[in-house]
């Protein structure tokens, strides 16, 4: 369905969106890439921009559990396909690994590329459960981050992946903390 | 003690706590200036200039006007005030009038109902031009031209921004007292600081008069003062407030025209108007590391002491004034704040050229200097068979020292730092000693811990942290600061947390703001942990002492006993614990309990507290260049692999040592220190700004190159705590300072590996391998510049040196300021006079 709107010269389109478990039905201008549909459409500006031109990484988001740069997609190429964003990381209020290992280990200093390096690093934990430090490396490539030299990046993922790997191993119910990080995870950590 | 987490005494500075903004980065809900998204909010864009060097002669906005959408059109007549971080060069406009200055320099501002349309409108705009005479480098920014050709009407002469010749104690003596004299010449070129965020801003003009601007900057105190200035509004109408700011680097240093254009648009729609530049728009703006074309003449003994320097700077400008005539002087202060050199001279000559303008980049105006006088170093120790790193310790300055250009030096770990990496390393074994193809450097560096002037002339404290505590135990601390990924807010609320004895997490932090928060001058010239923190103990002291004034009260703690230092109050870990000889006594209140007590025996609990930097520089002009209260040193170790076959050289391992005076959070320390060594890897390795007739050749990210993840190096970093006596718990900066010694212990490698030297940088692969030719054939196994301009500099300004071996009595005995220690009685009129005898807190 295509609609024409006010100034004439953008052609709109209907959409349906599941972004983070969430279905959208929307209608935005044909040109918006997905980045814009996320930020201006749905407010989800936890996803940012460092070139719009697929040359930084920081726009990175998974589809499909994939991670794909999304000032390069289309909306309409990946409609009903699963869309995942930062705002997708944090499961009822208690941040995700990766997100407490990046704040523990200095991995965010001006936090700008942390959203895409983020959700390529989930990608990476969610196909190998250990990585090594290379296959980190090889994966992360493509996300620039001009503030920390990468190292702490580096520390934070690998630290979150062992995090994960017991947490994993944790029969449920045995150790529910270990599930369950949240806030706490943090205190534990500021009090070493 | 025992209980003391960090085991420096303190209970929570020199701990590795999370960064306090950290997890609302990694969550994505920190809101940066682009994320900003307000009813009725209007999207503007700007247009630049197509040619670098042009009168305008007309500009026709009628066809973008008749654009359905478009809301509001300024060109530089609606804003036809003059201004410019510096006030000895405000020569911008924020839309330029009657001529363009470089590719990219805005003159048109549209404001539209979508980013679409504004772009649409910009692109229906018909710029009428007269070329004019273009200066594209140094030599040609050196030429004589005629008047109406000049690329500004004011500076020394023709396209000559700014020239300095300064001579400190007798250099001709220096110079016949010498045994050798070495000269060189070196070249460092231009890179971009490429934060992740590209620049945006946000206005709203309210139908109050009132503005309200939102933008990602370094210096929200500056961009305030700015945008009263152009758009002729009150100060106090003008709220700036920064946004937590994605990567700065210097280069979110200057007010912007997108700031200003966003304002005005606003004005004129009454509507909010938000403007992100490109990342293409961002190269444009720059501001970045200037391009120095150098020549050094060492004069030394046989033994390698240094009898005098002569040093000359040529930098290529660009097309507008910023921090320029700053960054001039910079590529002259800094050399004699490293090593004993009794007789100096500085000579540096700026120059405008039609590309983007220049400024601060991380270490501003020193990594150049600092490359050149290392390499040439190491050409002193080759040539007289010394060993770099101990030669470098015989000359090394001393603490509580002045140097000949009148620097003072006060705390310096440098010997100890070269230590660290020289041992670390082996490098003392494996200098000469590595297979073909693989080397090792060193270098060294220095970098001020906050200028010791502002940018404008004035009594003014440089910094002042606002302290409130609620009934309930928190407390609020408010600065100007903006923390652009450095940790700042970590500094303020540790430091907070450490006086009152509270935790990180206990304090709440509203900064960046010209409304709400107090001075400070901003993120710039690693002034933040310094300054701010000095202002931050201050305002924590005035409140701690109200509090231990009622606890001591409360728990009828005898005052002669406090006063006579026998008994003693701790606020440590949210409590006050009362000790009798070191030993707590069972009495003790918490934190949150004491806190009525004394708002209930003082009233509200609030408190400011200020920094000033003592009155440091000589008696010259550009004095004011170079003091601050505290040096920063560094030493680097780097081991390099070269490919003989291909040039490409790849660094494999780096040391460093940095003396950071005190680690406030070694955590973020560390992560300074590796994203410094990783954007000197990048200037040194690869980033390049070209050019073509004015226009980038590589203004996207995927040209521009920069080192990824895969290019990085591991790093072991040492800190050196010489905890100095003005810095808050003897802190220093680290945010530029361990960028400093990377250039040159690159380059040292490359010359151990494969016997060149690269006097110019970026070391590129095709540098390596012309090098590698001429020395297969015999030639000079060097590739660099030949020569400088002859230039005729102005007559020398001769300022007598200050003898580096004569301190002044009153540094050696600066007084160290009471942070720990809090044991003397409150006088009548303070605070706290009726506790008996007074609090004292140990």
């Amino acid at each position: 369905m295509n609609i024409s709107v006010d100034n004439g010269s953008t052609i709109a389109e209907r959409l349906r969106l599941r972004v983070n478990g969430e279905k959208h039905d929307l209608i935005v201008a044909l040109n918006k890439t997905l980045l814009e549909v996320l930020r201006e459409d749905l407010l989800l500006t936890g996803t940012k921009h460092g070139c719009e031109l697929g040359e930084c990484g920081t726009c990175t988001v998974l589809i499909d559990g994939e991670p794909m740069l999304s000032c390069l997609v289309l909306p309409i190429e990946v409609q009903d396909r699963e869309i995942e964003t930062v705002e997708s990381l944090a499961q009822g209020g208690h941040p995700h690994e990766l997100q407490i290992a990046f704040a523990e280990f200095g991995a965010s200093q001006c936090g700008y590329c942390t959203p895409g390096m983020m959700m390529s690093a989930k990608a990476l934990l969610d196909e190998i459960e250990r990585p090594s430090r290379d296959q980190i490396k090889e994966h992360l490539a493509g996300n620039l981050c001009r503030c920390t030299g990468y190292l702490q990046i580096l520390e934070a993922i690998e630290v979150a992946a062992e995090r994960r790997e017991v947490a994993r191993r944790t029969p449920i119910g045995d150790d529910l903390e270990a599930n369950d990080p949240g806030e706490d995870g943090v205190e534990e950590v500021a009090a070493e | 003690m025992s209980e003391r987490a960090s085991g420096n005494g303190y209970s929570v500075i020199g701990r590795p706590l999370p960064k306090v903004d950290g997890l609302r980065k990694a969550t994505g809900q920190a809101v940066y200036a682009d994320d900003l998204d307000l009813p009725r909010m209007l999207y503007g864009k700007l247009l630049g200039s197509r040619r670098p060097h042009a009168r305008i002669v007309n500009i026709d906005v009628s066809r973008a006007e008749a654009l359905p959408g478009v809301k509001a059109i300024i060109t530089g007549k609606d804003l036809p005030v003059k201004y410019g971080i510096l006030p000895v060069s405000e020569d911008e406009y924020p839309l330029e009038i009657d001529r363009v200055r470089f590719v990219g320099d805005p003159i048109v501002a549209v404001a539209a109902v979508d980013e679409m349309t504004a772009e649409q409108a910009v692109r229906l705009i018909d710029v009428e031009y007269e070329d004019l005479p273009t200066a594209f480098d140094i030599e040609e920014g050196l030429a004589a031209i005629d008047e109406a050709d000049r690329i500004h009407d004011y500076g020394a002469h023709d396209n000559v921004h700014k020239e300095v010749n300064l001579e400190f104690g007798d250099l001709d003596a220096g110079f016949e007292a010498a045994d050798h004299v070495f000269e060189n010449t070196y070249f460092y070129s231009g890179s971009n600081h490429l934060a992740m965020e590209q620049h945006a801003a946000v206005a709203d003009y309210g139908a109050d008069g009132k503005l309200t601007l939102w933008s990602s900057t370094q210096t929200p105190h500056y961009v305030h003062k700015a945008m009263a200035k152009v758009l002729e509004m009150p100060a106090g109408r003008i709220r700036v407030i920064a946004t937590p700011v994605g990567g700065g680097f210097g280069g979110k240093s200057d007010p912007f025209p997108h700031e200003f254009c966003a304002a005005k648009l606003s004005m004129l729609t009454g509507r909010p108007v938000k403007i992100t530049l490109t990342r293409e728009e961002v190269f444009y703006a720059h501001r970045g590391r200037h391009p120095v074309l150098m020549h050094v003449r060492l004069g030394v003994k046989d033994d390698g002491e240094i009898t005098a320097l002569d040093f000359q700077s040529f930098l290529d400008g660009g097309g507008y004034g910023s921090y320029g005539v700053a960054s001039t002087y910079y590529t002259g202060a800094l050399q004699t704040v490293t090593y004993k050199i009794p007789a100096y001279r500085f000579r540096g000559v700026r120059v405008f050229t039609n590309k983007p303008p220049c400024g601060p980049k991380r270490g501003h105006g020193t990594p150049q200097p600092r490359y050149a006088l290392e390499i040439h170093l190491d050409r002193v120790a080759e040539a007289l068979g010394l060993d770099p790193a101990a030669y470098r310790k015989s000359i090394c300055v001393d603490e509580y020292t002045m140097t000949a250009n009148h620097m003072r030096v006060t705390s310096c770990g440098l010997r100890e730092c070269i230590d660290k990496v020289v041992q670390a390393s082996d490098f003392a074994s494996l200098r000469g000693a590595l297979p073909e193809g693989k080397g090792i450097g060193l270098g060294i560096g220095s970098y001020l811990s906050g200028a010791g002037l502002p940018i404008y002339w004035n009594n003014m404290p440089h910094t002042s942290v606002d302290l409130k505590v609620d009934r309930g135990g928190g407390v609020t601390a408010k600065c100007m600061q903006i923390d652009i990924g450095q940790g700042s807010d970590s500094v303020l609320a540790m430091t907070v947390a450490e006086v009152l004895g509270i935790e990180q997490e206990d304090v709440k932090l509203i900064c960046a703001d010209t409304d709400t928060t107090p001075i400070d001058l901003g993120a710039y010239s690693s002034r933040v942990t310094f300054m701010m923190g000095n202002a931050a103990i201050e305002a924590a002291e005035k409140i701690r002492e109200k509090i231990l004034a009622a606890v001591a009260e409360e728990l009828e703690i005898d005052g002669e006993a406090l006063a006579g230092g026998t008994e003693c109050l701790r606020a440590a870990h949210g409590h006050i614990v009362h000790e009798i000889d070191g030993i707590p006594s069972g009495k003790s209140i918490a934190f949150r309990d004491a806190v009525p007590l004394a708002e209930a025996k003082f009233g509200q609990l609030s408190s400011t507290g200020s920094y000033t930097p003592q009155k440091l520089g000589g008696p010259y002009k550009g004095s004011g260049v170079g003091p601050t209260p505290a040096y920063s040193y560094t030493a680097a170790v780097v081991l390099v692999d070269v490919d003989t076959e291909t040039g490409v050289v790849t660094p494999e391992k780096v040391w460093i040592g940095h003396d950071i005076g005190r680690a406030i959070n070694p955590t973020l320390v560390r992560g300074q220190i590796d994203g410094s060594v990783y954007m000197a890897l990048g200037e040194i390795l690869m980033e390049e700004q070209a050019f073509r007739k004015g226009q980038l050749q590589f203004p996207s990210m995927l040209d521009y190159k920069s080192p990824t993840f895969l290019e990085m190096p591991s790093v072991e970093s040492f800190l050196v705590e010489t905890d100095d006596a003005e810095g808050p718990f003897g802190a220093k900066e680290v945010g530029q300072g361990p960028l400093l010694p990377m250039p040159p212990a690159v380059a040292n490698a490359v010359y151990d590996a494969v016997g060149v030297r690269i006097d110019e940088l970026p070391i590129t692969p095709e540098k390596v391998m012309t090098a590698l030719d001429r020395k297969a054939r015999g030639e000079s196994p060097r590739y660099g510049p030949d020569s400088v301009p002859e230039y005729t500099w102005p007559e020398p300004t001769k300022v007598d040196p200050v003898w580096y071996d004569q301190p002044p009595e009153e540094w050696v005995e600066t007084k160290r300021r009471p942070v720990t220690l809090y044991a003397a009685p409150p006088a009548d009129d303070e605070p706290g006079s009726d506790a008996a005898g007074g609090p004292a807190q140990c």
